[in-house]
């Protein structure tokens, strides 16, 4: 079997594996830099807990409508916007901090997701929703993605100095600036939309690591945020377009190769990046200033 | 009544005005009954036990935390203000360069989406290289010592050219030679008729370089010229009330 065979051929036989790296790499481009943000913040598992916070939504969404894209990304969203918004009045207005209130809100929704799911349908679809399914990827599904990725960009591109203040010093861009509260909920916004889009390819469980472990290893190899975005950008790419290939030779659900790919790229990071392993020890053993 | 009054000049209208202002946490009472006003181009320092409300009521100033009773008049618009938090509050870690971080305080010029303009950029250079931080502009914020980062985010606030600046434990962590450093520069802001109000805790420091004190537990107990209200007994009379509000909460 030739490269070409086995990297490029798949993608130029079949429409399906095209579209499928079409919206894997859309949205690599979208969220892995969104990941990088929640990493800053000290928010990773917010991430985490809004991706099986979507679940429920999805669930409603297939119970009314089956497995029809528009219901299950409507219903992701809405589910995914609930938590972000009960999770700030628990942290405000009870004794609980963030991040146990997110704990709380994503098991409750995980555990009702599922339930509705295997009570109505198959475990096919159950499977399908969790662990996601490249066949499922339509032309609709490529324009949600798609356009998911690009205001994204867009939001990330115009609200950068407000983000960056935000996660940096929060008091600061609140003290001149009004809107402070505004732009974190605009963020998590983004958060909920690209799970909701990654969902059909990588699954709601999977649908998180994209996002997250490219942007952990990609603070490992840069100490300014501009590069860390490129970076973490750049190997969910590598993750996806590998994962796609890995999981269609092999005949395994698309979402967790690609997840393991990424943990792959994360494993090199660990050992050989600049703020890694290696690069700590070489620091370590250099003679005293 | 019938010569003419002079008003006193000292009697500017306040750049912040308190009117029985409280603020509470999660049902605990932090700061009340606080009522007086910060006049234009004063210098303040607010003094007090731990835990005495100090950072709450410059939050309260800078509309940070919601009001529980009373209200806050400002003079200025928000974007005049400068708020310093504690370092602790602080990503140290900040994958973010020098230079970029203290462009930050272009924000009220810039607002959100404008760039920042190389006279802009060239000004901020050299009030990093005022201070002795020419040669790391590119440095990542999270390798300056503690005295650095501090000296960075006064050259921030400097560019933000706000008229009224709050200060919250400046120089918490920053070594003698750092902490007369920035005292010149807020006396040099007093000097351009700024209003600063600084959170402290060295009384020394206080009668040297600050003009009018704010002694806070709770509620003010003192507010005025320094050498008054830093006398013995308001001292004690508040580490007496520390002790009894202590005894209250446990």
């Amino acid at each position: 079997m030739s490269l070409y065979d086995w990297a490029v051929a798949p993608f130029a036989d079949f429409v399906f594996m095209r579209r499928a790296l079409a919206a894997t790499l859309a949205l690599a481009l979208g969220s892995a830099p969104l990941g990088v943000l929640l990493t800053l913040r000290r928010m990773s598992l917010v991430g985490d807990a809004l991706a099986h916070a979507v679940l429920p939504g999805v669930a409603v969404g297939f119970l009314l409508a089956g497995l029809s894209l528009p219901a299950l990304s409507l219903g992701g969203f809405i589910a995914g916007v609930v938590v972000v918004l009960g999770a700030a009045w628990v942290s405000r207005f009870t004794d609980l901090k963030e991040d146990a209130s997110f704990a709380a809100g994503y098991l409750i929704a995980l555990a009702v997701g599922v339930l509705l799911i295997s009570s109505h349908g198959t475990q096919l679809d159950l499977l399908h929703i969790l662990f996601g399914n490249i066949l499922g990827v339509d032309r609709d599904g490529l324009v949600l993605v798609a356009g998911v990725a690009s205001v994204t960009l867009l939001a990330m591109a115009v609200l950068y100095r407000a983000f960056l203040l935000e996660s940096f010093d929060p008091g600061y861009l609140r003290s001149m600036s009004g809107a402070g509260g505004v732009y974190q909920v605009v963020f998590l916004l983004l958060v909920v939309a690209n799970l909701v889009a990654a969902f059909q390819v990588m699954g709601t469980l999977m649908a998180v690591g994209l996002m997250m472990l490219p942007a952990v290893s990609a603070r490992l190899w840069h100490a300014m945020l501009p590069a860390q975005l490129l970076n973490a950008a750049a190997q969910a790419v590598v993750a996806g377009y590998a994962g796609l290939l890995v999981s269609f030779h092999a005949d395994l659900p698309s979402g967790p190769v690609i997840v393991m790919c990424s943990g792959a790229l994360y494993a090199v990071s660990l050992l050989f990046a600049p703020q890694g392993w290696r690069g700590n020890r070489r620091r370590a053993a250099m003679p005293p200033l | 009544m019938t010569g003419l009054r002079l008003i006193p000049t000292r009697e500017a209208a306040p750049a912040v005005q308190l009117d029985g202002v409280g603020v509470a946490y999660r049902g605990r009472t932090v700061l009340r009954d606080v009522t007086g006003g910060f006049a234009a181009g004063s210098l303040t320092a607010v003094v007090g036990p731990n835990g005495a409300g100090k950072s709450t009521l410059l939050k309260a100033i800078a509309d940070l935390v919601p009001l529980a009773a009373g209200r806050v008049t400002r003079a200025l618009p928000r974007h005049a203000m400068a708020y310093l938090a504690q370092q602790s509050s602080i990503e140290r870690g900040f994958p973010l360069s020098v230079l970029d971080c203290v462009c930050l305080g272009f924000w009220p010029a810039a607002r959100i989406w404008h760039r920042v303009s190389r006279a802009q950029r060239e000004a901020a250079c050299d009030a990093l290289a005022a201070v002795g931080l020419g040669d790391v502009l590119d440095r990542p914020v999270g390798t300056l010592s503690a005295g650095q980062f501090q000296r960075m985010l006064f050259v921030r606030v400097q560019l933000q050219d706000a008229r009224f600046i709050l200060l919250d434990e400046p120089f918490n962590a920053v070594d003698a030679a750092t902490t007369e450093a920035l005292l010149r520069t807020v006396a040099d802001w007093h000097a351009e008729g700024r209003t600063v109000v600084a959170v402290l805790h060295d009384h020394a420091q206080v009668r040297q370089w600050f003009p009018q004190t704010l002694l806070l537990a709770h509620a003010p107990v003192a507010w005025g010229p320094t050498a008054e209200v830093l006398c013995d007994e308001n001292l004690r009379h508040v580490g007496q009330l520390a002790d009894a509000w202590h005894d209250r909460a446990a």
